[in-house]
């Protein structure tokens, strides 16, 4: 077997001592943690270690022996020797590293007490790792619970480092019985502040949950679950966004402790989120409020209106005569038209009414950016859909007309053929019907067959409309989404901190020497970005699937209602 | 230590193997593919500039112009830290695991490090690739739920794909250190 010894670097220079690790159980490896100096009492390092044990629930033992040796080599061999009669022990490791040489010597000492034959000695490894970065970061993809962690050897280490941080925190300056080297770091400059927030966290928390319950409190009354409001709330994407941003605000100010990595990275990265998308928010504001935007806004609003209601009226007048030469029902063509054309008179003179009122509501309307730019994309999807209605109306109408007949006829057709649907068993039966069935339904069938195509183009033409309105939602709200489901936090660490989540690690040959063992350098293999996108972005519901493009294709020719009122097409069938 | 051979790819261009033994359980391939060519850079750019030419001929738009350049610098840019890959590299270390990298021809590297304790086997296996069969070499991993199965395999030397006679240099040397722990 290959003997593989997990060294710090920070170590590589410590002066001569104990070497504190552990064990890994299942494979032939062992980490090493720190190195204990001369001088030291047996007892001290016996109580120190079982008093770490029972903290960090990793069992710490001395592994063996490490020197740093200047001169008197022949002295230090009988010390050692008797070193690994005190400390319990099934294998002592005697490291040795001279000033002049690159690697180190190793030589292993079973519990019998003579050392293995020759052959064994150069195999060997000593795999240097950066502490730190080991004890920082994370690998992926994430195991909780601790079974999975014995299993591979990799993630043992990288477990026992991460759980040994109490080992690290014992400064090399303090005054104690023992003296460590081990990674530590180089000062805690900034922790004044960072204690006072720490401190003042919990208030603001339990003040901010307190404000949030209220708000939820208030959102409960029965007044507001009466039928068209959670209905109209829930097609409104305003509301749809504050409930998100309620939800995101409850769990990043809960009081309760984030225990597991992935917790932890939700509440940041939904934190860092909620900041960034208030930061956009606000620019947007200081450029929407000055220089008197909004009054220009508000006049170039009412007559963009205006003028998309007049060409509608002129592309309504133009299919009531002969669109592109087609030949359509005249009469069927003429209620049509003037049906739409009494809407759209409608419309103007509601868009007419409105428009006094118009900069002052935008105003108002305005100041929702200060509760984060995805806010105040909402509002504007919103006012797209209500400034679009009447052309929502019209597909709507459109789409029935279609829908009827292309029903009617299919079931027309099969008249046509002597069959009928069986609801019971769900299928088309035959059957027989009489010869005066049989010449009415003929005759409808007919009639609805030479009126389906002015039908059709109406039903086509509203359907393009409201397909750009469509795509031009469909863009705010994919924004929104990203803004809402973008982990900025993992990104940011993976940029900054490109060891903190980790993927893997990378091996490389650091120096070898015949006879000597092998040197390996172990690196922090970055986790890729697509992978921190996969990994953290937050749930929204834009990221679960939607209808594909076929069923999309097949809702609009069959002439079924697409986006939002979809639970309503279930039941029309 | 190092050696070096001289082999050919399933395309027939020379690739280099050199195979360096730090230690008589840790042993590394690298297999160099063949630099970007000079000749091949030339006609890419060649094509796209004269198509420019012909578009700013008919329409006597300047813009055309340096969409081509562009064009060309952005395609040059993609392809050489995307697409190009310089040399590969398999590092087998007896009972610690398998290391393959890739080095793309911008200097960005990727690697990834399979455990040996997730490793089944290393093998030689045929694919079809366009319209021939073709060798390459493989990494079986082990499926965690039952001990014999395999649950995922991972292809060596994508890029580079050399043939057989490179392959089973490779693979028996891979063997022995495998075969010792």
């Amino acid at each position: 077997m290959v003997l593989k010894i997990f060294f710090p670097r920070c170590c590589n220079m410590a002066d001569s001592g104990l070497l504190v690790g552990r064990w890994i159980p299942g494979h032939d490896s062992a980490v090493v943690l720190a190195v204990i100096h001369y001088p030291f009492i047996p007892g001290h390092v016996k109580k120190y270690l079982s008093e770490l044990r029972s903290q960090i629930q990793v069992d710490l033992t001395v592994l063996g022996s490490w020197s740093l040796s200047k001169d008197g080599q022949k002295e230090m061999d009988g010390f050692l020797k008797d070193l690994s009669t005190i400390f319990p022990h099934s294998r002592w490791l005697q490291l040795s590293r001279e000033p002049g040489k690159k690697g180190f010597a190793c030589e292993v000492v079973r519990k019998n007490g003579h050392a293995p034959p020759s052959g064994e000695e150069d195999k060997i490894i000593f795999v240097h790792y950066d502490q730190r970065k080991v004890m920082l970061s994370q690998l992926h993809p994430i195991h909780e619970n601790g079974a999975d962690v014995e299993s591979s050897e990799l993630r043992a280490v990288f477990h026992t480092v991460s759980q040994s941080e109490p080992l690290f925190l014992l400064d090399k300056y303090d005054d104690g019985p023992l003296k460590l080297t081990h990674w530590q770091s180089d000062g805690r400059e900034a922790s004044i502040i960072v204690e006072l927030i720490k401190q003042v966290s919990v208030p603001v928390c339990i003040l901010l949950t307190s404000l949030v319950c209220w708000w939820k409190w208030l959102w409960s009354f029965r007044v507001l679950n009466i039928w068209p409001v959670p209905f109209i709330s829930s097609k409104l994407s305003t509301c749809v966004q504050a409930g998100y941003r309620t939800d995101h605000f409850q769990t990043v100010f809960s009081t309760r402790k984030a225990t597991t990595h992935m917790d932890f990275m939700k509440k940041a990265n939904m934190f860092v989120s909620f900041f960034v998308d208030i930061a956009l928010g606000l620019l947007l504001i200081s450029w929407l409020y000055r220089e008197n935007r909004i009054s220009q806004l508000a006049n170039t609003l009412v007559p963009a209106a205006d003028h998309v209601a007049k060409e509608l009226q002129e592309l309504l007048e133009w299919l009531m005569g002969a669109p592109a030469g087609l030949k359509m029902n005249r009469a069927l063509d003429e209620v049509l038209g003037r049906f739409f054309l009494y809407h759209i008179h409608l419309w103007i003179s509601y868009i007419r009414l409105m428009s006094p009122f118009i900069e002052m509501i935008l105003w108002y309307v305005g100041l929702s950016a200060c509760l984060g730019l995805t806010f105040a994309l909402s509002v504007l999807s919103d006012i797209v859909a209500l400034l679009t209605f009447h052309i929502y109306c019209f597909y709507v109408y459109g789409a029935r007309l279609y829908c009827l007949k292309i029903y009617g006829l299919s079931s027309l057709w099969r008249l046509f053929r002597g069959k009928k649907w069986n609801v019971l068993r769900q299928r088309v039966d035959s059957c027989s019907y009489d010869l005066d069935q049989l010449f009415l339904g003929t005759l409808l069938f007919t009639i609805l067959l030479f009126l389906l195509p002015t039908t059709a183009l109406y039903y086509l033409v509203f359907t393009l409309l409201r397909l750009v309105v469509v795509m031009f939602q469909g863009l705010i709200h994919l924004s929104v989404d990203f803004i809402n489901s973008f982990p900025l936090f993992a990104m940011g660490l993976r940029i900054c901190r490109p060891y903190r989540l980790s993927e893997g690690v990378k091996f490389c040959v650091l120096h070898e020497e015949p006879g000597a063992p092998l040197h390996l350098l172990m690196e922090i293999n970055p986790l890729q970005c697509s992978s921190v996108l996969q990994c953290y972005r937050t749930e929204t519901s834009g990221c679960s699937s939607r209808d594909s493009w076929l069923a999309l294709c097949k809702k609009l020719f069959v002439g079924e209602l697409i986006y939002p009122w979809r639970q309503k097409t279930t039941k029309t069938d | 230590m190092a050696e070096k051979e001289e082999f050919t790819d399933i395309s027939g261009k020379t690739i280099k193997l050199s195979c360096q033994n730090y230690s008589p359980f840790c042993r590394e391939f690298t297999i160099s593919s063949a630099k970007l060519s000079l000749g091949r850079v030339m006609a890419f750019t060649c094509t796209v500039w004269l198509l420019a030419y012909t578009a700013f001929y008919l329409t006597q738009n300047t813009a055309v112009l340096s969409g081509a350049i562009f064009v060309t610098l952005s395609g040059m840019l993609l392809h050489i830290h995307f697409v190009k890959v310089d040399h590969e590299t398999l590092l087998v270390v007896g009972s610690l695991g398998v290391q393959l990298s890739a080095a793309y021809a911008s200097g960005r590297e990727s690697t990834t490090f399979i455990e040996m304790s997730r490793i089944k086997d290393i093998v030689i296996n045929e694919a079809i690739h366009m319209q021939t069969v073709i060798y390459y070499l493989c990494i079986l991993l082990k499926d965690p739920a039952e001990p014999d199965g395999v649950s995922s395999v991972v292809p060596l030397f994508q890029s580079s794909k050399p043939r057989l006679n490179c392959l089973v240099r490779v693979y028996r040397s891979c063997q022995e250190i495998i075969g010792q722990t």
